[in-house]
């Protein structure tokens, strides 16, 4: 019913915002009996479950209050049907041959048959599945209510009625977060093919439940309109949970009011800053700094595009200019080291303003390598590699098909060297880099056919987010590099700590929203442009074999994928607000900014002789990089540190007070003041 | 050594004539296991004379000029024949001869102003006198190849001018600088270029090559830049990273002046901070309040060096030119260098005399003559560890020029700024303890040995901007630049004994080990027995040529090798998405000064001349365009070519 959802929906965006970090977490007393040698330590993930309902303003009287489930879920604490040992050694040792059919697929059944498949029922159990976290893993069923999980034990005590789910001891895992995708990102007029409908049920299909797609508002733009029409069409057509970044095209002082706006008002918590596109969306470093200093104000995590823009622009020009117009002039404009340049930059302005900044789209071995030693120094820095970056490489921009060479086309550009998918594989593994995202971001062949004659206006863009959970699957967590709970945290967890989503998401937790995947880890799948639920005609993995896969994807306690066949409905997704200062990205600052405070030195006042500086004829044309005035006005509230009347160039503040001209001292060089002697 | 005008018979024949005719008596010295290949070092000799003429390299001082100071404290004289003439004739006798790549014992001999022989037992002329240099090592005289004694500052000129600074450079060693034309933004590089030649050739004591410091590049300077490196024998320019709305390049300046650089074969060589984070930490401090010198090193963090110096790799990697860092002046900014030259870049860096020798803990000196005694850009590091750290690099190759960025300014000048740092004139001192410390610091230590000495200090900043082996070597032909250095002797550094107007010395007390004991320059003892003796306006100007082949022998291998070539394929002949003509809102780009298309150019074929541009205007847009017409064909597309079987 519309009516209602509308109303939650309403809820959840005025209402939960303030309680929802409020009080401190507290969790039921509880005793689980049946850990091993080698399981958790006993409770050790209760204390990672927040109960929502206890903060929970609007809905207290529509829940069943939690501590008589507690209650119930004690006294039925009986000995076990099957050891979590038991059913760990079945599932990996069972190789795909020796499993019997029933196994292979999760069953749907109905304990009483009351309920039909389309009922708004929202209830829902889990059963025998083996629930993997970002820390850890462990045997037990789901209890689903209205779209939260309520119950995650053993032998729960369940009303009946409820559809019974049987993982059959596969994965129950949070459902995919993917935090780059550009759905209604405009390039000249047209827009992706895939927009919110196409582009989450593609998510879904894959084992996605939440996307957070960016706001591309043009130079001039103003942001919260270019927000609202964001919104507003999330809100009519995604299927799954969304949120949204914010892009910034251009530094200025009206820019400002209204991220503070976005900030406090609308939930977002993540802007994105651009270092390439030279004369349209790139910003100096000056530029870069005012705005990380008022972003990290705000408790925002900044997003940055490096790429070099300006020697990007020269060496398009240059490539051009000999005559090459296909799409491999693309890499061979942007080169590896231009990105790798552009992250070291971010970095540095990163730590000078002590603000955590968050590469999206690390593409080449030599970015990704500047972000780990970044790290080993403290650094607070995040990087993303994307589907792409992970799967496969840059060699076909020489394709001799111009339309597969253009499906390429992204900015950076998969780097040509064959070995990075595994390098990024490896750091992902070893937390490096921390997030996967997909910078889906769809066009046909006849839109990047706009560049056919200049690769410069081929429009950017490449799928990637039906098939981010599985790749990773496939290149890391079945080749022995990952293991499950890392994969858990890169492809989810990490991503709503960074964004501050957690616990909320990423997490399979009593509290947390019912977005779940059961996961198949043997399930092989041939990718191909037929199949794919992606509106484009160009699959940029054609043919690649991909194993792992979801089985069952419930979004928001629902069933919207299940073996092979998706059952999204246009609109249900809802807008997941984001509060500012996520811990993850701000705890480390907060305590920097104590420490880091700066002092003067306090000295007796220098009371030698001044040289007389004669009035220099100023040659100095005025700033052609700031594109506002530094000493304009500011907004009140937050004190900006960079407001000085001083400035390094033409006209000084001081310029009105008349100086004496020329005037030579008369004290001998080596001065007869104390102060100067050196004794 | 790359630039020779001559014909190939006369090379080889004058060449082979003289190889091994040198020394009239074969060497009994050599054969030891450890020893040198006998005359091993002798076809390292080049015979200028021999070579053709070079007119340019003659003395530029009459006969009468030079007499009329000639040397009083001549340590003996072999007859009683007085001393007349253009230059002294000296035999050094009984010295050990260090080069960059060996060492041996021999004397020189020493004629016109240039090298004459080499070996044992020479035969010389009667009259001549005679240099002791027994005990002590004979090295190329230094070359500094980082001075600014001319430019001027926020209105203020050096305390040292060309005279004082010389003078002071010959005094430590260093018999050869190379400094700096600021060209200001918008003046003629080339007017700015005699401006200092003159005032160099009037005061300089020593021989001198210019740098120029480009402020504000734009294509216009393609012809004046011609000039300079054809004509005016500059090979080397500066740009600057820093000094944000003043001096300071935006990458694609950079680039477009590298690529440039390169095509006519000079270095590129750049002040490496980002301008606009110090731009922005500058305002910062000064807003909480923090206005002594401790702001300077404060607001030019490490970081900010590191992160242009990888700009600046990055920059020249992309345009293919050789780039020198000078100033290096941290840890990570020499890693940075470092690491870029293991995976093959055509780098340099250069630290200075301060960075080597002191550290930036002096910023917080209650004194405020002394703090501010030590600002220059990028600053001295605070982390103590790191002038070691420096040698270290400095001694393994991975640094290879030691300069001083010797830049003079009074107390009273520095006090400019006493009530904010930003004011205050940057510039250490340090031309005259170059060598010292630098021996003191590496050699002393044993982290080097003494031919590493020689090429840190003169011969591989020679060979880099192109006056090897006509300096940084002590070989038959070359410049009679010639130091005899006691590495036994000690001195301490005090302001009130340097050469210097200067009042305060950074290095104030420190003890160095390794001292010259006598200079000679352009084959006349300037100092000796602790006596200078120099005339001003002695000094010649050094022409380099372009294209220096230790520098451009990999650059051009690699402009033939990096060639990109384009994929040839059947023309894309599906549908194609209509654009509507879009409103541009585009500002017209506002990093690039000079138009972005000038006049065609002759020479070097221009690779970025290109009629294509990002930003506004497009070159085709006189040409109509259908509007706004959609296409029918479905998205999976009939053609062949995107058919995906």
């Amino acid at each position: 019913d519309p009516v209602r959802r509308k109303t939650s929906k309403a809820w959840n965006r005025e209402d939960e915002l303030p309680v929802y970090l409020a009080g401190p977490i507290t969790t039921g007393p509880n005793q689980r009996k049946t850990y091993g040698m080698f399981s958790s330590v006993e409770g050790a993930f209760e204390s990672k479950t927040i109960d929502f309902e206890n903060y929970a303003v609007g809905r207290k009287g529509s829940r069943t209050p939690r501590s008589g489930s507690r209650e119930r879920l004690l006294d039925t604490g009986d000995p076990i049907s099957k050891t979590p040992s038991e059913a760990r050694e079945s599932s990996l040792n069972g190789s795909p041959g020796e499993r019997d059919e029933a196994r292979s697929r999760a069953e749907v059944r109905f304990s009483s048959g009351t309920e039909n498949l389309n009922g708004k029922s929202e209830r829902l159990l889990i059963k025998g599945g083996r629930v993997v976290n970002d820390d850890q893993s462990f045997y037990a069923d789901v209890y689903i209510e209205d779209g939260l999980i309520k119950q995650v034990g053993e032998n729960l005590v369940v009303p009946g009625g409820v559809k019974v789910i049987e993982a059959n001891g596969r994965m129950v895992i949070p459902g995919g977060i993917d935090v780059n995708t550009c759905l209604m990102k405009s390039y000249l007029g047209t827009q992706p093919v895939d927009d919110f409908f196409q582009g989450t049920k593609a998510a879904l299909a894959g084992g996605t439940t939440m996307i957070i797609d960016h706001v591309a508002p043009q130079p001039g733009d103003s942001l919260l309109e270019a927000f609202e029409r964001w919104q507003e069409a999330a809100d009519k057509k995604a299927c799954c949970d969304y949120s949204l970044h914010v892009d910034i095209p251009q530094w200025n002082e009206n820019v400002k009011d209204e991220l503070e706006l976005l900030v406090q008002d609308k939930g977002i918590n993540s802007f994105q800053v651009y270092m390439a596109y030279k004369d349209v969306y790139q910003m100096t470093d000056s530029e870069l700094y005012e705005a990380f200093s008022f972003l990290k104000l705000l408790g925002a995590v900044v997003l940055v595009h490096a790429e070099n823009g300006d020697l990007i622009a020269q060496e398009q020009r240059k490539i051009l200019g000999m005559g090459i117009t296909g799409p491999e002039g693309h890499p061979l404009s942007r080169p590896e080291e231009v990105e790798a340049e552009a992250v070291f930059r971010a970095i540095t302005l990163g730590n000078r303003v002590n603000c955590p900044v968050y590469i999206t789209k690390v593409m080449s071995k030599s970015a990704a390598d500047t972000i780990t030693q970044a790290r080993r120094k403290g650094s607070v820095v995040f990087g993303e590699p994307i589907t792409a970056s992970l799967a496969t490489d840059g060699s076909h921009y020489w394709s001799k098909n111009w339309a597969k060479a253009a499906a390429y086309v992204t900015s950076p550009p998969l780097s040509p060297d064959q070995t990075t998918p595994d390098h990024l594989h490896t750091l992902l593994a070893c937390g490096d880099l921390q997030v996967v995202g997909s910078s889906h971001c769809a066009y046909s062949t006849s839109q990047k056919a706009i560049g056919k004659d200049d690769f410069t206006l081929i429009p950017e863009g490449i799928n990637g987010v039906e098939e981010r959970m599985g790749f990773v699957w496939d290149k890391a967590v079945a080749m022995g590099k990952m293991d499950e709970n890392q994969f858990v945290a890169v492809t989810s967890t990490n991503a709503a700590k960074i964004f501050n989503l957690y616990p909320r998401k990423g997490r399979i937790a009593v509290g947390s929203d019912a977005d779940i995947v059961i996961w198949d880890p043997d399930s092989v799948k041939t990718i191909t442009a037929k199949l794919q639920q992606s509106a484009a005609e160009y699959n940029i993995f054609e043919g690649l074999e991909s194993r792992g896969g979801p089985v069952l994807v419930l979004s928001q306690g629902q069933v919207v994928y299940e073996e092979g066949k998706l059952h999204a409905q246009q609109g249900t997704g809802r807008f997941i607000p984001r509060k500012p200062f996520p811990d993850y990205a701000y705890q480390r600052v907060k305590f920097r900014n104590q420490v880091k405070h700066k002092q003067g030195v306090t000295r007796g006042i220098y009371d030698g002789p001044v040289y007389d500086v004669a009035p220099i004829p100023k040659y100095i044309t005025p700033s052609p990089s700031a594109k506002t005035s530094p000493t304009s006005h500011q907004p009140p509230p937050i004190r900006n540190l960079h407001q000085s009347n001083f400035s390094l160039s033409g006209a000084q503040i001081d310029d009105n007070i008349p100086r004496r001209s020329g005037h030579r001292i008369v004290a001998p060089p080596g001065g007869r003041s104390n102060i100067t002697s050196l004794g | 050594m790359s630039e020779r005008r001559c014909s190939p018979e006369d090379d080889c024949s004058s060449l082979l004539s003289r190889l091994g005719s040198d020394s009239p008596r074969p060497r009994m010295k050599y054969g030891g296991m450890f020893c040198n290949v006998e005359g091993a070092f002798e076809n390292k000799t080049l015979n200028f004379e021999s070579l053709g003429p070079r007119p340019q390299f003659t003395l530029k001082l009459p006969p009468e000029a030079v007499s009329g100071c000639v040397v009083g404290n001549v340590t003996s004289v072999s007859t009683g024949a007085t001393i007349a003439g253009c230059g002294d004739r000296l035999i050094i006798k009984g010295g050990k001869i260090v080069n960059d790549d060996q060492s041996f014992y021999a004397d020189i001999y020493v004629e016109d102003g240039t090298i004459k022989q080499i070996g044992e037992n020479l035969i010389v002329p009667s009259g001549v006198k005679t240099v002791d240099a027994y005990g002590q090592l004979v090295i190329p005289g230094g070359i500094d190849a980082n001075t600014n004694l001319y430019s001027p500052q926020k209105g203020l000129n050096p305390a040292d001018d060309f005279y004082q600074g010389t003078r002071a450079a010959l005094s430590g060693g260093t018999t050869t600088i190379m400094d700096h034309v600021l060209v200001e933004p918008g003046t003629s590089l080339l007017t700015a270029f005699d401006q200092w030649k003159d005032a160099a050739e009037q005061r300089a004591c020593c021989d001198f090559s210019l740098h120029v410091d480009i402020t504000r590049w734009h294509e216009g300077l393609y012809e004046e830049l011609e000039t300079l490196i054809k004509d005016k024998g500059v090979n080397s320019f500066l740009f600057f990273m820093a000094y944000k709305d003043k001096y300071q390049s935006s990458d694609s300046q950079l680039y477009e002046a590298f690529s440039v650089l390169r095509d006519l074969g000079a270095i590129a060589q750049v002040h490496a901070e980002n301008g606009d984070i110090i731009d922005e930490e500058q305002k910062k401090l000064l807003c909480l309040g923090i206005t002594g010198p401790e702001g300077h090193v404060i607001s030019h963090s490490e970081e900010v060096e590191t992160e242009a110096v990888y700009r600046a790799i990055t920059i020249a990697k992309q345009s293919n030119c050789p780039l020198y860092v000078t100033k290096v002046m941290s840890k990570s900014a020499a890693d940075v260098i470092a690491k870029a030259r293991k995976k093959g870049m055509v780098v340099y860096g250069e630290p200075i005399t301060a960075g080597l020798a002191t550290d930036g803990s002096h910023y917080w000196s209650k004194d405020w003559a002394i703090a501010a005694a030590f600002v220059t850009s990028p600053p001295l590091n605070p982390d103590p560890s790191t002038p070691q750290y420096l040698t270290s690099l400095l001694a393994c190759g991975d640094l290879q020029v030691t300069s001083s960025a010797q830049a003079s300014f009074s107390t009273a000048q520095k006090a400019v700024g006493k009530d904010n740092f930003t004011l205050i004139p940057e510039g250490t001192n340090g031309i005259e303890e170059r060598m010292s410390v630098v021996w003191d610091r590496a050699v002393a230590t044993g982290m080097m040995d003494e031919n590493e000495f020689v090429a840190v200090t003169s011969t591989n900043a020679a060979k880099l901007f192109s006056m090897y082996p006509r300096k940084g070597r002590i070989a038959v032909g070359s410049d009679a630049d010639i130091v005899i250095w006691n590495p036994k002797e000690t001195r301490i550094i005090s302001a009130n004994t340097h050469n210097l107007n200067l009042e305060v010395n950074i290095f104030e007390g420190l003890e160095f080990r390794g001292v010259a004991s006598v200079v000679i320059s352009g084959g006349r003892v300037l100092l000796e027995d602790g006596k200078l003796n120099v005339t001003e306006g002695s000094g010649r100007f050094i022409p380099r040529k372009a294209f220096p082949d230790i520098v451009y022998k990999r650059i051009k291998a690699r402009s033939k090798m990096a060639e990109a070539h384009g994929v040839p394929r059947g023309n894309y002949d599906g549908p194609v998405h209509d654009v509507i003509s879009m409103t541009k809102s585009v500002p017209p780009t506002p990093t690039t000064r000079g138009p972005p298309c000038p006049k065609t150019l002759t020479g070097p074929r221009n690779l970025h001349q290109s009629g294509f541009t990002l930003a506004g205007a497009q070159i085709d847009d006189h040409i109509p365009r259908r509007s706004a017409q959609r296409i029918v064909a479905p998205p999976g597309g009939r053609s062949n070519i995107t058919s995906l079987s």
